[in-house]
């Protein structure tokens, strides 16, 4: 039996008023949703998934408006409503689930009282029984210490818990709809795994139907009973699970299947002729193997030896009088703890690990950008921790080490040009200082990296995040480094993006080559790049080899709880 | 620079509000480069058989007490005036956001101290120690200068402390030590061009009101001396002759002051969105 449609939108349209005229930010989008049902919306940056999400819910902002079509919610019309009807089923009814969970928490406020907030406007709750409640929720969605955590504030929760509180929010009146933005992003794969499970299991117990809306297509394979797929505004394609993945039918649905890395695909197979810049040879983009390291000769270029970090813990938040002496238990934090490693010329080694494992820390130290405490960095022969991080960047060495940083936007000054960015290296450690000379060179850097040379004289803000990647990239490669660290160059970008980037990386290694020091948290894009692989958790190393036996035949559980938290997909078989 | 001029009106394009303040910003610098030779009479020339006149065709703003054009005398003093704000902001600018952004870069010790310095001036009540240092030091222009730059300091070093503090971290420090460039030369290219819009809603704001101040030392007869053409004597002096009828004295010259404020109050939103680099499109 079909069951009725529980969420109904009929060719939806919403358009944005902006300083260049009105953007139609969804088109004609129409989609059902029954009782209990799981569906996923997927698509890229800007495909206006969230759009359709927020039309529903009624928080579009002032800007935007339905301009034809409906949405409605168990006969209620919900596109357009009245703010005062929306308030009612805000909360009650529908209930959502944000992006960045510690921003879409009040962080003034305890977070059982967040709880309790909800109740009390729905009238679920008085005064004397909230607090009761909101502990119940905070035990259901499986935080310890209920009764702890409940005057707990949001930035004393790490960014697993700041998720469940909202789902805590989100679930606490019994709503039948949940709408979830992304809720993982920003999460580990094993707290992203457990956060997505936790809502399931919640959702299943309440026949509660959801709207999944992510980009990430092994997350939706995983949680959703039916996929939407959605391109530039307009739904391309819908369908059940299993046969979006068996048989996709649209060219935009084939590509993002194609561009998600699996256990089993190669960097070639990331990303189809069509999608690559044209000066991008495609017999370049073979898939990394360990072959490289005998041909390149055995040469280390980088040695970490038994490298530390260690910081200063915050002191306790109570009142320190002088004449006490504050406790001093633990007075040192240790992200690195006692990790050696090297790395052959021309080869690449894999950084993997989950938030606060340290791989940031150790490749900051290494690309000289931070004092280790104790330990020594080797490079070319050369004991580079020597060295003062503070007066490094006047040392010949630092145009052999330089890094591509993990968000693309924040690493960009805003009042540079992509000229002036990838220009500062050449005339601060090349001393370059033709303005013609180093006006071709960049010309040059921007071709070498598939960026077109009149997007040079643009702002960040005029970017997209992929062309913000590239920049970070030229100018990390414009002093002709040895060593090249990246740290988590894709995580912000959309996985067709993450695809050219992955192939331009692999393309300029062999090209310049360089040496590659890869920091992810997905091992799936870690083994595409690079042939060894180094898993640190708290800050010491747990296994390490080839990437290809790692991610096979993890020896460790720690390895091998971070490989099956990677939710994916088999493109020619059936999932279940 | 056509990027620039293109940019600036765009600016221009965008807000009306805007446009108005920096043709009226144009109008008073213009009549403070160009005052003395537009005025129609000498402003220090006294004519004992012309005192007291109302407003007339022949005197726009009437006579005052010596017979002096208070017309010609209101737009010669737009050069003193302004002349004060300029030097006094360009001072507290430069030496404030120089201490801020030390403090907020390198923060510990050198934080504290300049922290402590601004909080020790802004303890004062602002126009008591302006009277106090200018009392102290010396009725001169200068000295009004100095002091008017002295208690606008610590805005200056609390705004740039605040936003360099919150951009050290940022991934493109990073990226500028990894392109060679030592701190210095990090907190001058990198963190200052982008603490400047944020800045120069201070600088607009912070004009006006050393107008008003510079006006009100003079109004309690410190600073500037008579028979000089300045807004805030000239107020002063017309307040003795408003009871008596004679109310052109003292209101022409408080409406340009006003209007000098009014103008440069409506002048931030506009230099911030010139200097913003998130408004170039």
């Amino acid at each position: 039996m079909v069951p009725a449609p529980f969420l109904d939108i009929k060719g939806l349209s919403v358009e944005f008023r902006t300083r260049n005229g009105v953007v139609r930010a969804i088109e004609d989008v129409s989609l059902e949703l029954a009782k209990g049902e799981v569906l996923g919306i997927v698509g890229e940056s800007g495909s206006g998934k969230s759009v359709t999400a927020y039309t529903v819910i009624g928080l579009l902002d002032g800007a935007g408006a339905p301009v034809s079509g409906s949405a409605s919610y168990d006969g209620i019309k919900v596109s357009g409503a009245d703010e005062t009807v929306m308030r009612d089923l805000r909360g009650r009814e529908i209930s959502m689930i944000f992006q960045n969970p510690r921003a879409a928490l009040n962080p003034i406020r305890p977070v059982g009282r967040q709880i309790e907030d909800v109740l009390l406007r729905h009238g679920l709750a008085t005064r004397q029984t909230a607090r009761a409640k909101a502990i119940e929720m905070l035990e259901k969605v499986k935080i310890v210490e209920p009764e702890l955590r409940y005057g707990s504030y949001p930035f004393e929760l790490s960014g697993g818990m700041c998720q469940r509180v909202m789902i805590a929010i989100a679930l606490a009146c019994d709503p039948r709809l949940l709408i979830a933005d992304e809720p993982t992003t920003g999460l580990d794969v094993t707290t992203q795994a457990a956060t997505m499970d936790l809502v399931r299991e919640l959702t299943q117990e309440r026949n509660m139907a959801v709207v999944l809306i992510t980009h990430d297509l092994g997350m939706a394979a995983a949680y959703c009973d039916r996929i939407v797929v959605m391109e530039k505004g307009v739904v391309v394609e819908t369908a059940p699970v299993e046969e979006l993945f068996s048989n996709p039918r649209h060219v935009y649905t084939k590509k993002l299947i194609a561009a998600s890395p699996g256990p089993n695909s190669t960097l070639t197979d990331l990303a189809p002729t069509e999608l690559l810049s044209p000066k991008i040879p495609i017999s370049h983009c073979s898939p990394a193997k360990p072959v490289t390291r005998e041909v390149m000769g055995s040469k280390k270029i980088l040695e970490v030896i038994n490298l530390t970090k260690e910081f200063p813990r915050k002191q306790s938040s109570m009142p320190c009088w002088p004449w006490r002496k504050a406790p001093r238990s633990e007075k040192v934090f240790r992200a690195v703890d006692d990790i050696s490693f090297s790395l052959m010329r021309g080869t690449s080694l894999g950084l993997v690990g989950e938030s606060g494992c340290g791989k940031s820390t150790t490749s900051s130290i290494i690309a000289r950008l931070m004092n280790p405490t104790s330990g020594d960095v080797i490079f070319d022969g050369e004991n580079i921790s020597a060295y003062r991080a503070e007066t490094f960047a006047r040392r010949p060495e630092r145009k052999k080490i330089q890094m591509v940083f993990q968000d693309p936007t924040d690493s960009l000054n805003p009042s540079y040009t992509a000229h002036d960015s990838i220009a500062e290296p050449l005339k601060r450690l090349l001393k370059m200082r033709d303005r013609e000379l180093i006006r071709e060179k960049v010309a040059a850097l921007a071709d070498r990296v598939g960026l077109p040379a009149n997007l040079l004289s643009r702002f960040p803000h005029q970017l997209s995040g992929g062309q913000k990647a590239r920049v970070g990239i030229a100018r990390a490669i414009a002093v002709d480094p040895k060593l090249l660290i990246l740290d988590e160059p894709t995580s912000a970008l959309d996985v067709s993006v993450q695809a050219v980037v992955l192939q331009l990386l692999d393309r300029l290694k062999k090209e310049l080559g360089m040496s590659y020091i890869f920091v992810s948290h997905d091992l799936n894009v870690v083994r595409l790049l690079c042939e060894n692989v180094v898993v640190m958790n708290r800050g010491k190393i747990v296994e390490q080899g080839g990437a290809d036996e790692i991610l096979r035949q993890p020896t460790e559980p720690y390895t091998k709880a971070l490989i099956a938290a990677i939710p994916h997909f088999e493109p020619q078989k059936a999932i279940h | 620079m056509g990027r620039h001029l293109k940019h600036f009106r765009y600016v221009m394009g965008e807000n009306s509000v805007t446009v108005f303040a920096f043709s009226l910003f144009a109008l008073i610098v213009f009549l403070a480069i160009l005052g003395p030779w537009i005025t129609p009479y000498d402003p220090l020339a006294t004519n004992a058989a012309n005192t007291l006149q109302p407003p007339s065709l022949r005197n726009f703003f009437g006579t005052d007490h010596l017979g002096r054009d208070v017309f010609s005398r209101v737009i010669a003093a737009t050069r003193l005036d302004l002349g004060i704000a300029v030097s006094a902001v360009s001072i507290s600018f430069v030496i404030g956001s120089a201490l801020g952004c030390s403090a907020g870069f390198w923060g510990g010790w050198t934080d504290r101290i300049v922290g402590r310095f601004s909080d020790t001036i802004m303890a004062f009540p602002l126009f008591v120690l302006a009277m106090g240092i200018v009392a102290a030091m010396g009725n001169t222009v200068e000295n009004i200068i100095y002091a008017t730059a002295i208690i606008n300091l610590p805005f200056y070093a609390r705004v740039a402390r605040a936003e360099t503090s919150v951009r050290r971290g940022a991934g493109y420090v990073d990226a500028a030590r990894l392109s060679g460039s030592g701190d210095v030369r990090i907190l001058a290219s990198q963190i200052f061009p982008n603490i400047l819009p944020p800045m120069m809603v201070q600088v607009s704001l912070n004009m006006g009101w050393a107008i008003l101040n510079a006006a009100g030392l003079s109004f309690i007869g410190l600073g500037v001396r008579p028979p000089e053409a300045e807004w805030g004597i000239m107020v002063a002096e017309g307040a003795n002759y408003i009871v008596s009828g004679e109310w052109w004295l003292a209101i022409f010259p408080g409406a340009a002051l006003m209007l000098a404020v009014f103008c440069f109050n409506l002048l931030g939103d506009g230099l911030r969105d010139l200097v913003d680099p998130l408004r170039r499109t």
